[in-house]
């Protein structure tokens, strides 16, 4: 019997386990040969990857029902890959590749699905919150139970606009989950030099919006929170928010060389909090999967990364002509 | 099998970079996230992690190195139990150039100027019943048959539902379309830009108003970065089809704060529509085909044009084409273009030089983007002089860019250099006299066809 005993009773089954494990995984190594391939200069620009912060996506994805939406900021990589968008046309817009998800005219910060109803890839930092409570506002004024999932930084948490945001979502009861992903630096700055308030969800209640703190390493916990915010806003009662407690491992783009904390910190925090290694821990102590169960899904995710990554290299890139199309529909591309 | 680690590229812009020190050695077994190095970039100093396990079988680039290219092999990575002496036989895994896009394609370049080929068919036939309308009215009328005809469409803004419009343009919509459809926002242009913009990406068709267009520059990044971007960033998959519209310019002495006119702004950006009508009836037929449009459209009113009557056709949906510039006046001594209240000035001019013989050809541009350069050159290679008409500032005016249009298109033709009248190029004082002397007058124009003409 492991010393450790499992985080806590689990509110998921075997199956639900094995399936954040994959998605987590798939983030995790998707990211890593991201990584690999900017330092091979397949990748240019901005690339903010998502290490560390896994559990947050995953188990917010756990409680979305079709029809809901999503919306983050620049740091999209995972967002895209939890809510099932295909890793091959994530990796080739990377690349600016003709396969990538924006045919390699967004790239890294800029993607988008229609039929996944994720809204972007946006790179102003605060932007997207606005413009999540829209969409959310669009599925209240057309009568649906749809929720959109609008996911910020504690680094955009202090952009007046989220406050502008904050409130009409309460004034209008808009269907919107606030995701504060709070992976503690904002870009170099930590969340004790530049936010007077420790905990951010707490600003809410100035506007009457409930919310709370998360453990965001434990993707159980994630999900736990997530399930109360879905209920909340999906039943008409308006904006909830999420404060997630989370942390990236890599700096904030691929040229940070995140001198603003310590090598000591990153590593005690994959050492003790990993929230990939957690569910593997859940999962053999329960004896929901053994060893090799999980070595056939890193073998799996392996494939479906290096695939991604092929795909990436060998889609063409964007013919010239595509410089010149997308400026102007004709017609309107999203119909109610 | 043993593969090559090369220099990483750690920055948008690194080429080479400084192999700064070592901290594995040969020999050394890393795991993935272990750091192998350290590198100096033109920025910063960054660690250098590893991607995959393995052994260091050997270090191919000493540490002190400088200049060491991206993408040369600085060390060899074993296998777990592979032989030291693999490292002499490394596979590479450079990247190979990107592949040449499948299509064939012809070279991208800006499309040719159009040639000068116009639709001169008049916006309403000969008989058409009108009746007389204020812009005011026209707007509203506009906007209000719109939102008959597609329940998606939705008003937001500062005072426009219960207080009836700080400009009185939406009159009556609430009573007729509810507080669903006709919102009053907080004072909020930031947020209720942004939301707006997200609701046009969720299916609805926003109208944002803005009490005027001085107050959206709090709201600038949603008009450019979210709504104008955003097809072109998603592939094509997702816009924002919806309406920006307010009172734009000076109106009378409101200060400096509230006197600027942004066409010029708005005009220069890809994926935007930008209307700025002069009369009532294009006022409504700019502003229903502004509503239908599937792209974002900022549509710009003037606060002093509100109140200003014109004959309006009579006719059910009544609407004017983006892009299609209208001849008030036809002439063949010069032509005037002008948009919005500049108008104004250019028609009274017109009418005064003709009493003095100079026969002006007055173009109004009704949109600015699409602009008809078309109507400009045909009626430029007519004429052979040309003088705009504007309230903006003179530096990057609207002026300014249909000069080098007609220089670019219409060279051979010219008499005369171009003249951009334009507001004075200073904010806008509050003193009556000096308010005056700051804005643009009917007389500016009059003083700039007599140059144009050799008069």
């Amino acid at each position: 019997m492991a010393a450790k005993k499992p985080t806590k009773k689990t509110n998921a089954s075997a199956d639900e386990l094995k399936a954040y494990y994959k998605t987590m995984l798939l983030i995790r190594r998707f990211e890593e040969k991201a990584g690999q391939l900017y330092g091979m200069g397949l990748i240019g620009g901005f690339c903010h990857l998502y290490i560390g912060q896994e559990a947050v996506v995953v188990g917010l994805e756990a409680t979305t029902k079709e029809g809901d939406s999503r919306i983050t900021t620049y740091r999209d990589h995972g967002h895209m890959l939890a809510c099932g968008m295909n890793p091959d046309g994530v990796m080739a817009e990377l690349t600016g590749r003709e396969g990538g998800y924006s045919r390699g005219k967004g790239g890294s910060m800029h993607m988008f699905s229609k039929e996944k109803k994720f809204y972007g890839g946006h790179g102003i930092v605060g932007a997207n919150v606005p413009l999540g409570a829209g969409v959310a506002f669009a599925d209240k004024y057309k009568g649906n139970d749809n929720v959109t999932f609008t996911y910020f930084g504690d680094g955009a948490a202090n952009q007046g606009q989220v406050y502008e945001t904050f409130n009409m979502a309460a004034l209008w009861k808009l269907p919107v989950i606030f995701v504060i992903e709070n992976n503690q630096y904002a870009m170099g700055t930590s969340q004790q030099r530049s936010t007077s308030s420790a905990e951010i969800w707490e600003r809410g209640k100035a506007f009457g919006i409930p919310g709370e703190a998360v453990d965001g390493m434990d993707v159980l916990a994630v999900k736990d929170a997530g399930e109360r915010a879905v209920k909340h806003a999906r039943s008409g009662d308006g904006p909830y928010i999420l404060e997630i407690k989370t942390y990236r491992y890599r700096g904030h783009s691929m040229s940070d060389p995140a001198k603003y904390r310590t090598r000591e910190e990153v590593q005690k925090m994959r050492d003790e909090r990993d929230p990939i290694e957690q569910v593997r821990n859940i999962l053999l102590e329960n004896k929901y999967a053994s060893e090799d169960d999980l070595k056939a899904i890193d073998k799996e995710i392996k494939k479906i990364v290096n695939d991604s990554a092929e795909f990436a290299k060998t889609s063409p890139e964007p013919a010239p002509e595509e410089l010149w199309t997308d400026i102007y529909a004709t017609e309107v591309p999203q119909e109610a | 099998m043993a593969t090559e680690i090369l220099m990483p590229a750690l920055s948008p812009t690194m080429e080479e970079g400084t192999l700064a020190k070592w901290l594995v050695k040969e020999g050394d077994t890393v795991s993935s996230g272990d750091v192998m190095c350290e590198i100096e970039t033109d920025k910063a100093t960054m660690e250098f992690e590893a991607v995959d396990e393995g052994v260091i079988g050997k270090i191919l680039i000493a540490e002190g190195t400088e200049g060491v290219k991206v993408n040369t092999a600085i060390a060899v990575l074993l296998e777990e139990g592979e032989d030291a002496s693999a490292a002499d036989s490394v596979s590479s895994d450079a990247p190979a150039a990107a592949p040449a896009p499948a299509a064939p394609s012809k070279p991208a370049e800006a499309k040719a100027p159009a040639a000068p080929e116009t639709d001169t068919t008049p916006d309403w036939p000969e008989g058409t019943k009108l009746k007389k309308q204020t812009v005011r009215e026209a707007l509203r009328d506009g906007m209000a048959e719109e939102m008959r005809r597609d329940e998606n469409v939705f008003l937001m803004g500062e005072e426009v539902a219960e207080y009836q419009g700080a400009y009185k343009i939406s009159q009556g919509l609430l009573d007729e379309f509810g507080a669903k459809r006709v919102i009053d926002t907080p004072i909020t242009e930031h947020g209720f830009a942004g939301i707006g913009v997200g609701a046009a990406f969720g299916g609805l068709r926003p109208i944002v108003e803005f009490m005027t267009w001085n107050f959206a520059m709090q709201a600038i990044d949603h008009i450019l970065n979210s709504a104008a971007k955003t097809l072109y960033m998603s592939g094509g998959q997702m816009g924002a089809p919806m309406v920006f519209r307010g009172p734009n310019g000076a109106a009378a002495r409101v200060g400096a704060q509230h006197s600027q006119d942004y066409a010029a702004w708005y005009m220069q950006i890809p994926g935007l529509k930008v209307a700025m009508p002069y009369s009532a009836s294009d006022a409504k037929g700019l502003m229903k085909s502004a509503i239908r449009d599937p792209n974002p459209v900022v549509f710009l009113e003037n606060e002093i044009m509100y109140g200003k009557s014109f004959d309006v056709p009579d006719v059910e949906d009544y609407t004017v084409p983006f892009g299609k510039a209208r001849i008030w006046r036809e002439g063949s001594d010069v032509t005037i273009v002008s948009f919005g209240i500049g108008m104004t000035y250019a028609l009274e001019a017109a009418e005064k030089l003709a009493a003095e013989g100079i026969d002006a050809e007055v173009l109004d541009l009704r949109t600015l983007r699409p602009m008809d350069t078309a109507s400009i050159i045909k009626s430029v290679m007519k004429t052979n002089r040309c003088v705009t008409v504007e309230e903006g500032w003179p530096q990057g005016s609207v002026g300014n860019y249909i000069t080098s249009v007609i220089m670019q298109e219409a060279f051979d033709y010219l008499d005369a250099p171009v003249i951009n009248c334009t507001g004075k190029d200073v904010p806008m004082p509050y003193a009556a006299n000096l308010e005056k002397l700051a804005l643009l007058t009917t007389d500016d124009v009059i003083a700039a066809v007599k140059k144009v003409t050799y008069k």
